[in-house]
């Protein structure tokens, strides 16, 4: 690992001051993701300015309802936080489902959005990858793929984002409050996350030096019947195979709205827009949700050893629209 | 690690290591110590403190080998960097018995053979003893049928929550044994 040198910023200003100061530096959350990174090569900081301890890490309740998360709670304080789960439970179940209790004692809520793709090749610095060293290659897409995306890829990339949280506020249309060179501005969830294109070294549309301050989650009377479906390898401590996030309003056998996301399946977390649109207004029953999910699933293009993912996503979010239904 | 002392005339080392002096807290006694940044505190344990029960599974938060508590929450001590925890209070599994009692949970441990070669058993020790405070405060897991009302710390929500610790011996059956008799 390159030496680097620490700083602990006090206040968002500074810290973004640090970062103008020095563009070889980034920010330090809870490290389960940077620090693993600078010991395989993959990243290396001259500096980490360490975004923890400003004064960020409450959630406050806004006056219409919604929540303000500040970007340095931790991933097990928004799980357990007793609002987050009455009214959002699709956003703490989605916590819960990632990682494992010790890591999400570390993780931070900023972190947790701009972790890296687990693509094998992304983190092996021996192998070409266009995401670490543009123009390199992408060995994934005639290599090691069964995981990675089957929506929104590119020539230039087919990784997916691993993160189970940001299924969750894609669903609920987080907007995310950053503080930049230029000052402060907000960017709403699904948007936050971009698709690969010719530039998968971009992850999100953030320039340098931009810090996550808070999340804020608006209000949603219905998300208070939602549920985040995981499928992964083995039953707990595993990346996504495939997740969906949802949130069903239905009276009288009527879906009079619904918020979906997918996980698992793209670059980004995937906001289900046309199986939204399908199903408001439709009847709530397993027919008519398996439509909404085939046609939204129609954009997909596997590769050659991901096409199980397309009636996985399927399966999974007509059952969990199913019992979304059943529960009310 | 320490940083060559550099000879008058001689070109500095562009990456030469960053020393940073601070005092860390483990087992309630404080140790002043001059850390490489680079330093994980697993390595600041074993390599400088002589405190050797945390023990290197994967070095990538993977195997929960590494687990100790920091600020009575458990943390993977390979992820986590020395100089960002200068005013915390770290306990390692040497830290858990009160004087020659050991810890109820070691305890149990000893009484229900839930280990074998050993050496997953002070992450597992430090693990539970943290899990078992998420439990009582409420929290939920990802196998709690309703994240609204209280958990029930039964067999399968241990496994669930105790999923960070990886037992190559295979002595997981013991090991949720020992701490359901602790928790309950
Ligand atoms: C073994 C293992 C298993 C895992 N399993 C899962 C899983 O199943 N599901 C899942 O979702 N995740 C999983 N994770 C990933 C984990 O959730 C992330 O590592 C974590 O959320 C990152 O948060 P952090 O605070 O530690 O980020 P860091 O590692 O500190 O930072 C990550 C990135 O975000 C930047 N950053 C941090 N804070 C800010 C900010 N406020 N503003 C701007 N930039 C910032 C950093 O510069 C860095 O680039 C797993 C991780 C490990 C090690
Ligand atoms: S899929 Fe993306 S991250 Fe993986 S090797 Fe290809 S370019 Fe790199
Ligand atoms: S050594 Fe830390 S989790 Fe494996
Ligand atoms: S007892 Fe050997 S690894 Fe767990």
């Amino acid at each position: 690992m390159r030496p680097f040198d620490y700083r602990r910023a006090e206040d968002a200003r500074s810290a973004v001051a640090a970062l103008d100061e020095r563009p070889d530096a980034m920010y330090l959350g809870g490290g389960t993701n940077l620090v693993d990174l600078m010991r395989l090569g993959v990243a290396s900081p001259e500096m980490l300015v360490d975004v923890t301890r400003i004064s960020s890490s409450a959630i406050e309740e806004s006056a219409d309802g919604g929540l303000l998360i500040g970007a340095g709670v931790r991933n097990s304080d928004l799980a357990c936080d007793p609002l987050v789960r009455l009214r959002h439970p699709m956003l703490a179940e989605s916590v819960l489902a990632g990682a494992s209790g010790q890591i999400r004692n570390m993780a931070t809520v900023g972190g947790n959005l701009l972790q890296r793709t687990r693509c094998s090749y992304f983190q092996d610095i021996s192998k070409p990858c266009n995401k670490r060293q543009p123009g390199s290659g992408c060995p994934a897409r005639e290599g090691d793929h069964r995981n990675l995306a089957i929506i929104g890829h590119s020539s230039d990339c087919v990784a997916t984002h691993p993160s189970d949280m940001a299924v969750a506020l894609a669903a609920l249309g987080a907007i995310v409050h950053v503080e930049g060179r230029r000052g402060s501005r907000t960017v709403p969830m699904p948007g936050l996350h971009r698709l690969p294109g010719d530039e998968p070294d971009r992850d999100t549309v953030l320039e340098a030096g931009d810090l996550i301050t808070a999340v804020e989650v608006p209000a949603l009377s219905f998300a208070t019947r939602s549920h985040y479906r995981k499928v992964r390898d083995r039953a707990s401590f595993a990346f996504a195979v495939v997740s969906v996030a949802a949130a069903l309003d239905v009276a009288d056998g009527v879906v009079r709205d619904c918020r979906i996301a997918l996980g698992g399946v793209a670059h980004v977390p995937w906001r289900a827009e046309i199986a939204e649109e399908a199903l408001r207004g439709s009847a709530a029953t397993a027919t008519e949700f398996t439509r909404a999910a085939d046609l939204e699933l129609a954009q997909a293009r596997p590769l050659r050893d991901n096409g199980f993912k397309v009636p996985l996503a399927r399966n999974v979010l007509v059952r969990t629209l199913i019992d979304l239904t059943e529960a009310s | 690690m320490k940083s060559e002392p550099n000879t008058p005339g001689q070109e500095v080392p562009v990456s030469a290591p960053v020393m940073v002096d601070l005092r860390l807290s483990v087992n309630r006694d404080s140790y002043p110590i001059t850390v490489d940044t680079r330093e994980t505190l697993l390595d600041t344990l074993r390599e400088r403190l002589d405190l050797t029960g945390a023990k290197k599974g994967c070095d990538h938060g993977q195997c929960g080998a590494c687990t100790v508590l920091v600020d009575g929450r458990r943390m993977k001590a390979c992820l986590a960097l020395t100089v960002t925890l200068d005013d915390r209070e770290i306990t390692t599994v040497e830290g858990l018995a009160d004087g020659d009692t050991p810890h109820p949970l070691q305890a149990a441990f000893i009484e229900n053979d839930a280990f074998q070669c050993g050496y997953c058993t002070p992450g597992q020790l430090c693990s539970a003893v943290g899990m078992l405070a998420e439990a009582s405060a409420g929290w939920p897991s990802s196998v709690t049928a309703d994240v609204t009302g209280e958990p029930r710390l039964d067999d399968e929500e241990i496994r669930e929550r105790m999923s960070g610790n990886l037992c190559r011996c295979g002595a997981y059956v013991n090991i949720v044994a020992a701490i359901g008799q602790v928790a309950r």
